[in-house]
Order: C-alpha cells, then sequence, then structure tokens
C-alpha cells in the first residue's frame, strides 16, 4: 500500500475521473433513456421503432465495440472527439438503452387501473405518462436503476483502455512501474471500485425490500 | 412488445386513428428526412467510400491481404471469442454451484468467506480481473487471463442468482423434504437446487448472454477475440478507413449471436413452467456487466 501513499496525486486524480464519468454520464443516460422509454410506449408507431431498434441495437453490442468506434472510427468519417469525451459519450449511450429498459419494465409494472383511471378522467397520453404514470414507475424502477448505474461504475474501466486516465489506467501504468508491488497494487484499486459498488448495491437491496412492501 | 402502450391511450375511433395516422406519417417522413440528412452529412465525410471494398474485393496493398484473408480473421475472431465463453461458461456454472452450495453451510465463518468472495467479484470491473490474471496467475496465455475474469465474474453473479432462487422456493418444499427424513445435504441437493436452477433459468441465461458479451473485453488484454482480430486487419493494411466496415461486420456478429442468445431465453421462459413461480427480479443482481 505504500505505492499509494506516493502516488496519492495520481491515485486522487484517477479516482475522481472515475467518479466524475460515472456521474456525468449517469445523469445522461438517466435522461436519454426515460425519453427513449417514453418514447416507446408513445401511440405512435415510428417513434416507438426507432426507440426499440436503439434499445435492441446498444443491448446487444458490446461496450468495447461502442468505445472502438466513437474513439477510432467516428475520426475517419469526420466526427473527431477527445478521448474523455469519447468515452462519456459511449458511457452514456451504452447505459441509456439499459435505463430505457428498467423504466419500460418500471411503466410496465404499473397498475393497469392507475393509467386506465387517468384515462377515464379524459388525461392525454402525455399527462398520462408524466403526471400519473411515470413517477409510480420511477419508484418500482429505482433497485433495478441503481444496479444499472453500479454496472456502469464498474464500465468507466473499459475507458481507461481508450486513453482516459482513470482507475483502471492508473494501475496498468502503477504495475508497469512498481513490478515489485502488483498484487497489492491490484488489490487497493479493486478497493475503489467496491468503495462505490458495494454500499450502492446495500441500497438497491434495501430500497427493493422496501418497495415489495408498499405494494 | 410495447405491452404497456393501450394502457396508456384510449383506444382510438375512427377520426382519431385517421389523425394518429397522419401524425404517424409526419413523424415517419420527419424522421427519414432526419436520417437522410444524417446519411449525406457521412456521406460528403466520406463514409460510404470505396473503403467498403475491404469486404468484397481487398485494394493491392503491401500486406499481401486478400479477401479472403479478410473473412478468415472474422472467423477466427468469432472462433476465439466463442472458445473463451464456452471455457469460460461451465466453469462459472461449476464455481457457482460450489459457492452455493457452501452458503447454505451450518458454519458461520464459511458463509461469510462466501458471501465475502461473492460480494468482492461482483463488485469488481471484469477487465480489472482480466489484468490480474494477466499479472498474476504463472504463465498465463491471454485466452486464461480472459477466461480468469470471466469466470470469477460470472461464479459470482450465477451463484447469486441461484441463492435468490433457493431463498424463492415455497416453505413448504423443505419441511416436507425435512418430514420425510431427508437430512439438510439431501434436502439441498434434491430438493432446493433443481427446482432453483429451472426457476432461475432465464435469468441464468440472460447472464450467458452477458458472459458472451463480456468476452469482448479480452480485446483490452491483448486477446485475439473479435474486436481485435478485425482492427489487426486495419492495422495491417495501415488504413485507418478499414475500421469502419470492418468494425460493422464484428457488431453485426456479436448482434447476431446476443440475440440469438436472448430469443433462447425466452423460449425456454415460455417453456418452463416454472417460470411463473421466479420472482419478477433478483434482488442485487446487475442486469448487465
Amino acid at each position: 500500500m505504500g505505492t499509494f501513499v506516493i502516488e496519492r496525486e495520481m491515485l486522487w486524480n484517477a479516482f475522481s475521473t472515475t467518479l466524475s464519468l460515472a456521474v456525468v454520464s449517469g445523469l445522461a443516460a438517466l435522461v436519454l433513456g426515460t425519453v427513449v422509454a417514453g418514447l416507446r410506449v408513445s401511440p405512435y408507431r415510428p417513434l416507438r421503432l426507432v426507440a426499440t431498434a436503439y434499445t435492441e441495437f446498444l443491448r446487444n453490442t458490446p461496450l468495447t465495440i461502442v468505445f472502438f468506434f466513437f474513439v477510432f472510427v467516428t475520426p475517419s468519417i469526420g466526427f473527431a472527439f477527445d478521448y474523455r469525451t469519447a468515452a462519456t459519450v459511449a458511457l452514456t449511450c451504452y447505459t441509456s438503452a439499459f435505463v430505457a429498459e428498467a423504466v419500460r419494465s418500471g411503466i410496465n409494472s404499473v397498475a393497469v387501473g392507475q393509467a386506465e383511471a387517468a384515462r377515464s378522467l379524459g388525461m392525454s397520453f402525455r399527462q398520462n405518462l408524466l403526471i400519473v404514470v411515470l413517477p409510480q414507475a420511477f419508484r418500482t424502477a429505482i433497485p433495478p436503476l441503481i444496479s444499472v448505474l453500479i454496472a456502469l461504475v464498474k464500465n468507466t474501466s473499459v475507458a481507461g483502455a481508450f486513453g482516459v486516465f482513470e482507475l483502471f489506467a492508473m494501475s496498468r501504468r502503477l504495475t508497469n512501474v512498481y513490478s515489485a508491488d502488483v498484487i497489492a497494487i491490484l488489490l487497493g484499486v479493486a478497493l475503489f471500485y467496491l468503495v462505490i459498488c458495494i454500499p450502492l448495491g446495500q441500497l438497491a437491496g434495501r430500497l427493493e425490500r422496501k418497495v415489495a412492501f408498499a405494494r | 412488445m410495447s405491452s404497456s402502450g393501450p394502457v396508456l391511450y384510449d383506444v382510438a375511433g375512427p377520426e382519431e386513428r385517421a389523425r394518429e395516422r397522419r401524425i404517424s406519417i409526419v413523424l415517419a417522413l420527419l424522421l427519414v428526412l432526419l436520417g437522410g440528412g444524417l446519411i449525406a452529412l457521412l456521406a460528403r465525410n466520406g463514409a460510404f467510400n470505396d473503403r467498403w471494398l475491404v469486404l468484397v474485393d481487398v485494394p493491392t496493398n503491401f500486406a499481401g491481404y486478400e479477401t479472403r484473408h479478410v473473412w478468415q480473421a472474422v472467423f477466427r475472431g468469432l472462433l476465439n471469442t466463442l472458445t473463451a465463453a464456452a471455457i469460460a461458461l461451465p466453469l462459472a456454472a461449476l464455481l457457482a454451484l460450489v459457492l452455493v452450495s457452501l452458503r447454505s453451510s451450518s458454519l458461520a465463518p464459511v458463509r461469510w468467506l462466501v458471501i465475502a468472495i461473492t460480494e468482492f467479484f461482483r463488485g469488481l470491473p471484469v477487465v480489472l480481473v482480466m489484468f490480474f490474471g494477466i499479472l498474476v496467475l504463472p504463465g498465463a496465455t491471454q485466452l486464461i487471463a480472459v477466461v480468469f475474469g470471466l469466470t470469477l465474474y460470472n461464479a459470482a453473479v450465477f451463484a447469486e442468482i441461484l441463492r435468490a432462487g433457493i431463498a424463492a422456493l415455497p416453505k413448504g418444499q423443505t419441511e416436507a423434504a425435512e418430514s420425510l427424513g431427508m437430512g439438510s445435504f439431501l434436502t439441498y441437493r434434491d430438493i432446493q437446487l433443481p427446482q432453483a436452477v429451472r426457476m432461475m433459468m432465464p435469468s441464468l441465461i440472460a447472464q450467458g448472454v452477458v458472459l458472451v458479451k463480456d468476452s469482448s473485453l479480452g480485446y483490452i488484454v491483448g486477446y485475439a477475440e473479435l474486436l481485435r482480430s478485425v482492427s489487426r486487419v486495419a492495422d495491417a493494411l495501415t488504413n485507418a478507413q478499414y475500421l469502419l466496415p470492418l468494425l460493422t461486420v464484428g457488431a453485426a456478429v456479436y448482434i447476431a449471436l446476443n440475440i440469438g442468445l436472448s430469443r433462447l431465453a425466452v423460449w425456454v421462459q415460455r417453456r418452463s413452467s416454472f417460470a411463473r413461480r421466479a420472482p419478477a427480479r433478483v434482488v442485487g443482481t446487475p442486469p448487465m456487466p
């Protein structure tokens, strides 16, 4: 662990990069994913088709390919991003598909009577979705959404292989420099991921039980 | 599958339907325009130039690559991807069985150890575990490192799924077994585990799809899986332009593979009469890598 004390500045840089990657693309993915889920339950077929294609496409593509696309391929068709932006865009796109699925299953879990009651009051699709269904859907969707965010935190490690200096990239550099200390370094880096992921997982489990009781 | 669609809005009468159709047509036109604009923009940037020839008729090059070499690289990559997944899947299943069996041990320290191991590997990025494998395992090849990472992570997730399955079994099952005089081991082996496996089959297969998808992380530790394999072609031809068609092929292969496996999951779910009893979602099981 001595290595981390010596390299604490680098460690802090890497850890905050991991965190900010996760937070920025997490927020963006929440917004984008909710919009996509909304499109998927809309009355208009073209919108439903586009949203379905979007989620199915991204859910079945490995994250590495999405990264590869935004880092190496887009420059050759006239869109060059710097590494950090490319990583954020890739993580956002990939995660938004899973957010959309979680929100959609949340929408499906809202009792049919709720939407029917809203309709019988004369609410439009927009009112029905925004005022009645989505707020309830989010409550059920929160535990799966947290799981999606946990996965996102772990997925930021892929950015380390595509030019962003975060925890995984740092572990590569440190193990190169301090090759006698490999196991300690890797365990230390693991600890930083666990510090984020395990509490989030506990939170998801607790909320899930709460939601289950409330129904 | 817009199962919630019709609930959110009234089933329209003829006039409303006509209006909806008009709006749909306008929206479709807009989307087509948007898509057309994007394609035009890409075309202006040269996305549809002769780079696509790499897939059908490779231009003469110094590396001596011919078209069949390109496709050989694709299939070799696919084969490597499948190899890693095919080795890791049974290993992970086996390890998960061990973990979940030990978790119902009567010795508290054993249970704690198993919980610690599961939580540890579930909370780590798979790449990090692969990287650990490459650095720490003596004589590890890239394949071994990839299998190492995939196995440990997925064993932890499988174990968690099975545990949830056992927890969701009706209590009467265990009670009946005990009243028949079966010991706790027999009850576990013959009553709880088989039912949990069947009940959780859809989740297990879904996680299997994740495993196949995660094998692409081997790219990062230098394993010659599909993505690495096709990107090497572009390297050999020393032309980054070819990455677009090659990556398109790679992504298409992955998507076909994963959709096929997902279909299998749905089919199994329909077929299994036990699926009804499965809880809507497994507590704490992440739905993705």
